[in-house]
């Protein structure tokens, strides 16, 4: 293929195209207007025939770049997918015909429209390059799994079975975490009627007898360099060796600590050895060998026991998790039937309040502890009395009393907390803390910190960031295996709370994914959301400032920075969301068919309409994954959307440019509405903080409508979910609204 | 307190649940119930018990045995079973209702002058002599349960009532003097003592 560029545009005139728009007035706009040096119409372009039309131009005559003026750029994607080539879509179906009414008053607006969106795709491609791996990719197939829990050992398994070496590394002297010590598990089969063998030796034999998993015991990650496909990692042992593995992808199963009982005094905790936690109790179990469970003060086989559901746990009490550790209901009911097993006729009480068995055979297995005699008690504990028999003393909640029973052990049904190592913005929440309490409970975390479990040499800090109560983050609603860091996965309790099953598959999904980010680093594309995508960033050196916006913002801590502070991108820790290019201020980071430069060419290639034409113009910025998508939807269902909008999808709201509203404002745009996903702990941003970033970018564009002297409501920004199929066309109408009652803009030349 | 009730008490001391498993009807559904409520609120009178069925479950298993033995409520049942229709967990409800009422009855532990029981065991007296109710000695007996007085205030209030009935050949003034029994009443009799014998012996076993 020749160097020079090739332009050339296709207009579609099928799915009612041609009959509601002037399809040769059109084509002449894409020739004269967007300097397509041809441009062809097809009654069907995404038909075989058509497809081939455009294969054929590309084969033949050397085109290298292609409009397509057709349906929305979510449509017929498998069609119109041209790897060689620089590609873009007017969206004259979704975006115009079906969102204006088809009477003779609108012909003239609609034309406008279709018009429009030809001449700014046009622009847009004229600064596109088609996109190309970077070259820095390579394929590394080893997995590192950190943490020989049952969530770990699932991770190493499934990987090895799959055919990828597992290095699997292991803080303690031997594999299991702590499930391996527990008696017995939860049931996963039907009929759910028992608690079931614990798979973990079964498991141990399965590691011993892989030959491409090579297990490090008493080892930890004493660093982690590099990205997906070209990891360095050093693990060291206890006795001071270390080796450096090049892994391909990670699976951080660092697993759960149990909850400190000793801050549970009103349970007696601290003051009687025969009140223990659920932990303790499967010890006790298991020292029983078979026999009866013996109470650990005199070694009385007991005869009565009382679990305390919730202890420590979904409270907002001082010292108490918030939290509910999902499983711990399942887990007393398991150990209930360990006293109906081993102890003949135990009293065997479970005090609860709400009594939560999830899973498939939750409510089998609650069943089957009823069946076998266990007293479930809707209760809530208030105090334990030590002493040769203990009291409990709790409110019932049925017969409304304050009661209370005798008992020879209680077992506290306490919750679990995760190791997911320190917060990697601890310094940073004391730095930007508001006030003097926030920053000293910000010091206090940053100096509590536990030890680092990957120890990243990334510019963003050592671990993976936390999402609530030092979990790791993840896109819960979308993408729940991703983390912040690309190719890292997370999975078992450290992600959420969960019993040995759900960390199974967990472990299962995650190791899933770690070879798939494997794979992808090895051709360079990335991740979700944009799988696939083979654009990445790059920066004009000669003009960055080494201000280290990118390297702050980037949600993904994929730039590190080099010893003079320019930011160092690393390709495949890169998710392309274009944050960093939002960023930063001297506008100097691109995509090859993404920039500053690409969006600025759509916003000035729009017609401004003459003052006096009293044609207003609406600039829409929509992220592609949620808004975008809403408004498709919309059309689907003939919403109806303002003639005067012109709506340009964005990568993420957090790619916005604020030299972006500023040029809208001063070519003359009458309002502006940005549409991104929700940002708050709850986020559904694809980016995770990319529509937080751009919230506090726009926040300063007060300041530009202020200079320039124009109304605050010209400006808005949205939260908008892909779901808000009515709600998003009308926030552009509403816009259209607001213009009305306050004037056109004055900047209109 | 009847020697089968102290029998009882001496043998299932610790367990009420246990106790009631074994002799009531039904009673191996208590351990069951997970105490939602459903019942206690579809149970059209439930709220004018002491105990709505829900909390009677919940007693048993707090062994309140005195408690759920000599309360009531259990003989306020109407048998409408909106309760079964609609327990999640399938508890057949309004038998172990009855069943708990028969268990106090034969306990000895029933409330003296409670109107169900007593009418429960004018019915039953009514129903042995002849092998079928005799409604005329029916309304009767229950008209002067609470003495004679009372008997004949009873009757004048309902005396329209009477009349249409005979009228209507719904009731037979002559069924006072005797009245009609059943074809083979010893045999009826036999049947109703061996059935009795054998519930006995059930308890009997239990002691
Ligand atoms: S901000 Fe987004 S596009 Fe920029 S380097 Fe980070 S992940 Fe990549
Ligand atoms: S934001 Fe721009 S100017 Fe600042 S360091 Fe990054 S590339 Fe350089
Ligand atoms: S409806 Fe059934 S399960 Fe619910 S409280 Fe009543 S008996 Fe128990
Ligand atoms: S059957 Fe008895 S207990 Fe059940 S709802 Fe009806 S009256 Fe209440």
């Amino acid at each position: 293929m020749a160097d020079e560029k090739k332009f050339a545009g296709y207009v579609c005139t099928g799915c009612g195209l041609g009959e509601r728009l002037d399809a040769g007035q059109l084509e002449t706009t894409a020739t004269r207007d967007g300097k397509m040096q041809s441009c062809k119409q097809h009654e069907m372009l995404c038909s075989a025939e058509g497809v081939q039309m455009i294969k054929d131009d590309i084969a033949n005559d050397d085109v290298t770049h292609v409009m397509i003026a057709a349906c929305s750029r979510r449509a017929k994607v498998e069609a119109f997918n041209f790897t060689d080539v620089a590609l873009t879509r007017a969206n004259l179906r979704e975006g115009v015909i079906w969102v204006r009414p088809d009477t003779d008053e609108n012909t003239e607006t609609t034309q406008e429209m279709a018009d429009d969106y030809i001449r700014m795709a046009c622009a847009e491609l004229k600064s596109m390059t088609k996109p190309s791996a970077s070259g820095e990719q390579s394929l590394n197939k080893n997995i590192l799994v950190v943490g020989g829990g049952i969530t770990g050992m699932t991770a190493a398994i499934e990987a090895a079975a799959a055919g990828y070496p597992v290095h699997l590394v292991e803080k303690s002297g031997k594999l299991g975490g702590a499930i391996g010590s527990y008696y017995k598990v939860i049931p996963t089969r039907s009929p759910y009627d028992a608690p079931a063998e614990n798979p973990v030796p079964g498991m141990t034999e399965a590691i011993e007898a892989a030959d491409n998993i090579t297990v490090h015991l008493n080892s930890t990650v004493a660093k982690t360099d590099g990205a997906p496909g070209r990891f360095s990692v050093e693990v060291a042992t206890e006795s001071g060796t270390s080796e450096t593995l090049t892994i391909g992808a990670i699976v951080q199963a660092s697993g759960f600590k149990p909850y400190d009982a000793n801050q549970l005094p009103e349970f007696a905790y601290d003051k009687s050895a025969d009140v223990v936690t659920n932990h303790e109790l499967e010890a006790l179990a298991v020292a029983a060998n078979g026999g009866p469970i013996k109470r650990p003060s005199d070694g009385k086989e007991v005869q009565s026991v009382c679990f305390i559901q919730n202890a420590g746990q979904c409270s907002d009490k001082e010292g108490h998790l918030t939290y509910f550790a999902g499983v711990t209901d399942l887990v007393s009911i398991k150990q209930a039937m360990y006293f109906k097993e081993l102890n003949g006729d135990c009293d065997t009480t479970i005090l609860f309040d709400n009594l939560r068995t999830p899973g498939a055979g939750g409510e089998d297995f609650y069943r089957a502890g009823q069946q076998s005699m266990v007293t479930f008690s809707k209760g809530i504990a208030s105090e334990v009395v030590p002493g040769d028999s203990l009291t409990v003393k709790f409110e019932d909640k049925i017969l409304n009393e304050e009661t209370e029973m005798a008992c020879d052990l209680v077992v506290l049904a306490t919750g679990m907390e995760p190791n997911s190592g320190p917060d990697p913005y601890a310094q940073l929440m004391v730095d930007e803390a508001e006030d003097e309490e926030e920053k000293a409970k910000a010091q206090a975390a940053l100096e509590n910190a536990p030890p680092s479990i990957l120890n990243l040499q990334y510019r963003q800090g050592t671990d993976l960031p936390h999402l609530k109560n030092g979990f790791t983050d993840s896109h819960f609603i979308c993408f729940p295996y991703e983390t912040r860091r690309t190719g890292i996965y997370s999975a078992g309790p450290v992600r959420r709370p969960m019993d040995a099953q759900q960390a199974r598959d967990d472990a299962t999904g995650a190791a899933l994914k770690a070879i798939q980010a494997a794979e992808n680093a090895g051709l360079g594309r990335a991740a979700h959301p944009r799988s696939g995508d083979l654009s990445f960033p790059s920066f004009r050196k000669e003009g960055c400032t080494q201000c280290k916006r990118c390297t702050v913002e980037c949600p993904f801590g994929a730039i590190n920075e080099d010893e003079e502070g320019y930011p160092m991108y690393n390709e495949s820790r890169c998710r392309r969301c274009g944050t960093c290019m939002g960023a930063c201020p001297v506008r100097v980071i691109s995509f090859e068919n993404y920039s500053v430069e690409t969006v600025n060419q759509q916003i000035k290639n729009c017609e401004i309409p003459e003052e006096w034409d009293e044609k207003p113009r609406i600039l829409v910025m929509a992220c592609e994954n949620d808004a975008y998508p809403a408004l498709d939807q919309a059309a689907q269902a003939g919403v109806e959307i303002n003639p005067w909008a012109r709506v340009i999808p964005v990568r993420c709201l957090g790619s916005v440019s604020l030299s972006w509203v500023t040029d809208a404002l001063n070519s003359g745009y009458d309002g502006i509405v940005m549409m991104g996903c929700r940002r708050d702990d709850d986020y559904q941003c694809h980016f995770v903080r990319g529509s937080a970033m751009a919230a506090e970018r726009m926040s300063k564009v007060g300041d530009t409508l202020d200079s320039l002297n124009l109304e605050p409501e010209r400006v808005v920004l949205h939260e908008v979910a892909i779901t808000d199929v009515e709600r998003a066309p009308q926030l552009i109408n509403d816009m259209a609204e607001t213009v009305e009652k306050i004037g056109l803009s004055p900047f209109k030349f | 307190m009847s020697d089968l009730n102290t029998a009882m008490i001496e043998k299932y001391r610790s367990s009420f649940l246990k106790e009631v498993e074994a002799n009531v009807e039904e009673g191996e559904w208590v351990k069951m119930c997970m105490q939602c409520g459903v019942c206690s609120g579809s149970c059209p009178l439930g709220k004018h018990w002491d105990h709505p069925p829900q909390e009677i479950f919940m007693m048993i298993r707090a062994n309140k045995r005195d408690e759920v033995l000599s309360t009531d409520s259990m003989w306020m049942c109407t048998s409408c079973y909106n309760c079964i229709a609609r327990c999640p967990r399938g508890l057949p409800i309004t038998h172990i209702m009855h069943g708990l009422a028969v268990y106090s009855k034969r306990l000895g532990l029933t409330q003296k002058k409670q109107p169900t029981a007593e009418f429960s065991q004018i019915f039953w007296d009514n129903l042995m002599k002849k092998g079928r109710v005799n409604e005329l000695k029916l309304g009767l007996s229950m008209y002067f349960k609470d003495g004679f007085g009372q008997g004949i205030k009873n009757a004048m209030a309902n005396q329209k009532l009477g009349q249409n009935m005979m009228k209507a050949k719904r009731m037979n003034a002559m069924e006072f003097f005797g009245g009609h029994s059943v074809k083979d009443l010893s045999g009826f009799q036999k049947m109703v003592k061996k059935a009795q014998e054998i519930e006995e012996g059930n308890l009997k076993d239990a002691k």
